[in-house]
């Protein structure tokens, strides 16, 4: 069972709040795998926050191809934070060359595009790296997106940390997701590190999902650009999040009705029969199975947090106005943000959608049972 | 041997027959049961003479023969009437003084059970205890990172939906348009299979159908039973229990005038309509309803005349080709009940069931695919068709289903699978390894017979007389003397008996896999056997 820790704040955070969490939930992990997803970024990250940011590692043939491929597309480096470790890496953790996290001006044709278009030509463009990457092993691709930087490796997060500095001030950030890994059924590859990310949506889960394979074939078959991976079953999460939002245009709280419908008995007493009734037949293929707790990101910043069916897996949200968390563990909250009011920490149930705007103001909550905001 | 036997090429031995009546003079009672019951009149009261030496205590008489008589049971070798190894002779027996014995490797009659040139029709299946789908394990078991779920505590989701489901773009489009969508039901996933109103007594038919009320309005349990080919009555068709009902249409239309001028009296919708182009019993062969069976109320609620034999045509005659027969009558029945009600058609088992899948992916108004495999049992049918022609259903399902996955369309087009579900009495395993290879809807007719009704079939040929209005237990028999011997309302509670073993089973399949949100529908990582050339055809795991 991995650990997963989230933050959400006003003010710029230092990655390590979340990797000292995740320290502090150690028992919860073997140390196969740390993922972060660093988004509301400051410092010169912040200064073109249209452009996008390039996340991945790269041996040093990697950069230079790297380099001719987007210069080949059009793109221009704005700013470049690269980490080449020189000193010997944790025991598990293997050499790999430099850690990138670099903003591009788009190319300027660019600028004739809908943000829409862009959007797409920002997946594609990942993916076609990816791609390449995969063919030689010397290019790994996490994310492509405006305002946010993602880092992976296998070890111990605190380990890493200190091993690629993580505790630099450019990576402070408003919005992080961090997991520490157990690794389960599948190879460790860093692709299988959670968070995922996919056109602004980043979740990460903890727990298996047992109706991955059937799901997974579902997702490959929309033909969308991106669905594709899968070394991880919680992938799929992500996915679905993405679907459930450009594809179905549905709104977040909606998403657990795609993921995990209510009984046809709770439905019959929803004021939302009949919509949510049509969301269980249409999106029957991607329910999910299997203890899950899954706290992700939207586009828009909004940070949440939703339970399997039964609600098998640890989850808490606590914190206070202008900074809030998102933690498997209570343990992992104190470290974080000890001056808060226990009181208020909230552990969502089989029913609830737990989140938190980009304001920082305070922890919603939704049960599947209320009603749905109007739809537009 | 028959006294004074006339020896013919088809003059039989006892011990050319496959079964053989053991009958015991120590204990018999001569009450006579045996001989009244035997539904093919296999054994005779007989007069058999006897020798008896009579010899005195003392050298001066000579011992003598003394012939006598004894009363007794006599099977009869003329291949008409070979005994079926119903066993109704042991069941009626007080003393338990006769029963059929097998012998296996008796062949003699299978030559001689054509007499007049008539190829032997029977009713049953295949005739092959071997099951593929027996070998099929669940491998993927949660342990410790997921662990397994609580059969007995946990909520479980065992449900299924019947009927075109479009894909999520373009049905929550519909939902905000107020457009006509697709009627959809949601049903428990193990369907009574096809088995007419004729082929099928009326106690026997009036059992199940109080069964599934009873499991629908007690237990909560949405359960579904098809009609066949055959009609409905008329009663049935004007009640709020229609709603529990697939009406089937087959190439004999038969009932189908009772059913459309029932419509406008209707007070629910059937829950579908099913469109048999085919049966895996029989594949490429009609329906048959031999006169025996055609009485006067079977003859009035098909819209026949009583006592003439109701062979179905192969195939749909009024249709030129399949994409017009599927298209039309799909339409014409959707039109029927004003787009309210699923219909979808049933196939056999053959390759060409991905020619008709695919046509049913680009007809809007398709509700499913139902494929029943060579396994599938029948009323009627040429033994021939029964043993020799059809598919086995799970790679023809799997292949359906991957196509479908390739497609996009594997949440579209619902899959039903039938033929040879719990052949060997593994009804909830055989029916949660179609899932997972894809079937959304699992069908079972023979199986139910057997649990319910007591049905003697089994796969070595035993009984298999139901198309001759015999059947000794009153299942598929039209004689009210034969038939008054199954109470409806016990066949009802078998009914329910089974549907609530079979959820439980299928809970401890479920459990363990860790899945209970939504039916494990082609979750094929969970699925292992121990053959390499079927894992690898089925796109499963090799497991030793």
């Amino acid at each position: 069972m991995c650990r997963l820790f989230a933050m959400t704040s006003a003010e710029p955070l230092s990655p390590m709040r979340a990797i000292h969490a995740l320290n502090v939930m150690k028992e919860g992990h073997d140390g196969s795998g740390v993922g972060l997803y660093l988004s509301g970024l400051s410092g010169p990250f912040a200064e073109n926050p249209d452009y996008p940011v390039l996340s991945g590692i790269f041996t040093e043939q990697g950069l230079a191809r790297l380099d001719a491929i987007m210069s080949g597309l059009g793109f221009l480096t704005k700013y470049s934070l690269a980490v080449t470790p020189r000193h010997k890496p944790p025991v598990g953790t293997p050499l790999r060359g430099t850690y990138l996290a670099r903003v591009y001006q788009p190319p300027a044709g660019w600028a004739g595009l809908s943000a829409e278009e862009r959007e797409v030509q920002l997946v594609s463009t990942r993916v076609a790296i990816r791609e390449e990457g995969q063919k030689t092993g010397d290019m790994m691709v996490f994310s492509f997106w405006p305002d946010v930087v993602m880092i992976k490796e296998v070890g111990d997060p605190i380990e890493i940390a200190d091993y690629l500095g993580l505790d630099r001030p450019e990576l402070a950030a408003r919005r992080i997701l961090a997991q520490g890994r157990q690794n389960t059924n599948y190879a460790i590859n860093l692709y299988a590190c959670h968070p995922f990310f996919i056109q602004g949506i980043a979740t990460m889960t903890n727990g298996e999902n047992t109706a991955f394979v059937p799901i997974r074939e579902y997702l490959q078959s929309r033909r969308i650009p991106g669905y594709m991976g899968y070394q991880s079953d919680s992938e799929v999460f992500t996915h679905i999040m993405h679907f459930s939002h450009y594809k179905l245009k549905l709104p977040l709280v909606a998403y657990k009705h795609v993921i995990t419908p209510l009984s046809e008995a709770e439905l019959a007493e929803h004021p939302d029969r009949a919509l949510l009734t049509r969301i269980k037949t249409v999106c029957r293929k991607m329910i999910i199975d299997g203890p899950n707790c899954v706290i992700g990101c939207l586009p828009d910043g909004t940070m949440f947090l939703v339970q399997d069916r039964k609600k098998l897996r640890p989850g808490v949200v606590g914190g206070r106005p202008g900074v809030f968390a998102f933690s498997s563990e209570i343990c992992g909250l104190n470290a974080a943000i000890p001056d808060r009011d226990p009181s208020r920490d909230f552990q969502p149930m089989y029913l609830d959608t737990a989140y938190v705007r980009p304001d920082c103001r305070e922890v919603t909550l939704c049960s599947q049972n209320q009603q749905l905001p109007p739809q537009h | 041997m028959q006294p004074k036997p006339a020896i013919t090429p088809s003059t039989l031995s006892v011990k050319d027959l496959p079964w053989q009546i053991d009958w015991d003079i120590q204990t018999c009672t001569l009450c006579g049961r045996c001989t009244a019951v035997c539904p093919v009149s296999a054994i005779e009261l007989a007069v058999h003479r006897k020798r008896v030496v009579d010899a005195t205590a003392g050298l001066k008489a000579k011992p003598s023969n003394v012939h006598t008589v004894y009363y007794g049971i006599r099977q009869r070798t003329d291949p008409a009437y070979a005994c079926i190894d119903c066993a109704m002779c042991n069941m009626v027996c007080p003393n338990n003084s006769i029963e059929p014995r097998r012998q296996g490797e008796a062949t003699t009659l299978r030559f001689h059970n054509n007499r007049g040139g008539q190829a032997r029709t029977r009713g049953g299946r295949r005739n092959n205890p071997e099951s593929l789908l027996d070998q099929i394990k669940f491998i993927r078991i949660s342990m410790l990172t997921d662990p397994a779920l609580d059969a007995g505590r946990h909520e479980f989701e065992l449900r299924t939906l019947l009927g075109r489901i479009q894909p999520p773009e373009e049905g929550l489009k519909a939902f905000h348009d107020e457009a006509w969508v697709p009627p959809v039901r949601e049903i428990y996933p193990l369907v009574i299979g096809s088995m007419s109103f004729g082929a099928l007594s009326p106690n026997m038919w009036e059992g199940l159908q109080m069964g599934v009320a009873y499991l629908n309005e007690e237990m909560g349990m949405p359960v579904r039973m098809c009609t066949g080919e055959g009609g409905c009555p008329p009663r049935l068709l004007r009640s709020r229990f229609l709603k529990y009902v697939i009406l089937q249409i087959a190439s004999g239309y038969f009932g189908w005038d009772e059913i459309i001028h029932a419509i406008p009296e209707m007070k629910e919708d059937p829950c579908a309509v099913e469109i048999k182009y085919g049966q895996g019993a029989k594949p490429g062969d009609g329906g048959l309803l031999m006169w025996y069976k055609v009485n006067k109320l079977i003859a009035a609620i098909r819209g026949v005349p009583p006592g003439v034999s109701l062979p179905s045509p192969p195939t749909h005659q009024t249709k030129y080709s399949i994409e017009e027969a599927v298209a039309k009558m799909i339409q014409s029945m959707s039109m029927a009940w004003g787009f309210r009600v699923p219909v979808y058609p049933k196939i056999s088992g053959t390759t060409t069931a991905m020619a008709v899948l695919n046509n049913l992916v680009r007809n809007p108004y398709a509700a499913g695919l139902a494929i029943d495999g060579e396994d599938g049992g029948t009323g009627a049918a040429y033994n021939v068709s029964m043993n020799h022609m059809g598919h086995p259903i799970a790679s023809n399902l799997r292949d359906c289903y991957l196509t479908l996955a390739e497609q996009g369309r594997q949440n579209e087009i619902p899959l039903m699978a039938g033929g040879g579900i719990g052949k060997n009495g593994n009804l909830a395993h055989n029916a949660a390894a179609l899932i997972m290879l894809g079937a959304s809807v699992i069908q079972s007719g023979k199986y139910i017979m057997q649990a319910t009704a007591g049905c003697l079939g089994s796969e070595v040929d035993r009984c298999n007389i139901c198309n001759i209005g015999q059947c000794p237990k009153g299942i598929t028999s039209q004689d009210p003397r034969l038939y008054r011997r199954l109470d409806p309302e016990q066949v009802a509670e078998r009914l329910v008996d089974v549907y609530l073993s079979f959820d439980t089973e299928l809970k401890k399949i479920f459990a363990p896999l860790g899945r209970s949100t939504s039916l494990p529908i082609g979750m094929s990582d969970a699925l292992g056997i121990n053959n390499s050339d079927v894992a690898e055809r089925l796109k499963i795991r090799y497991v030793v």
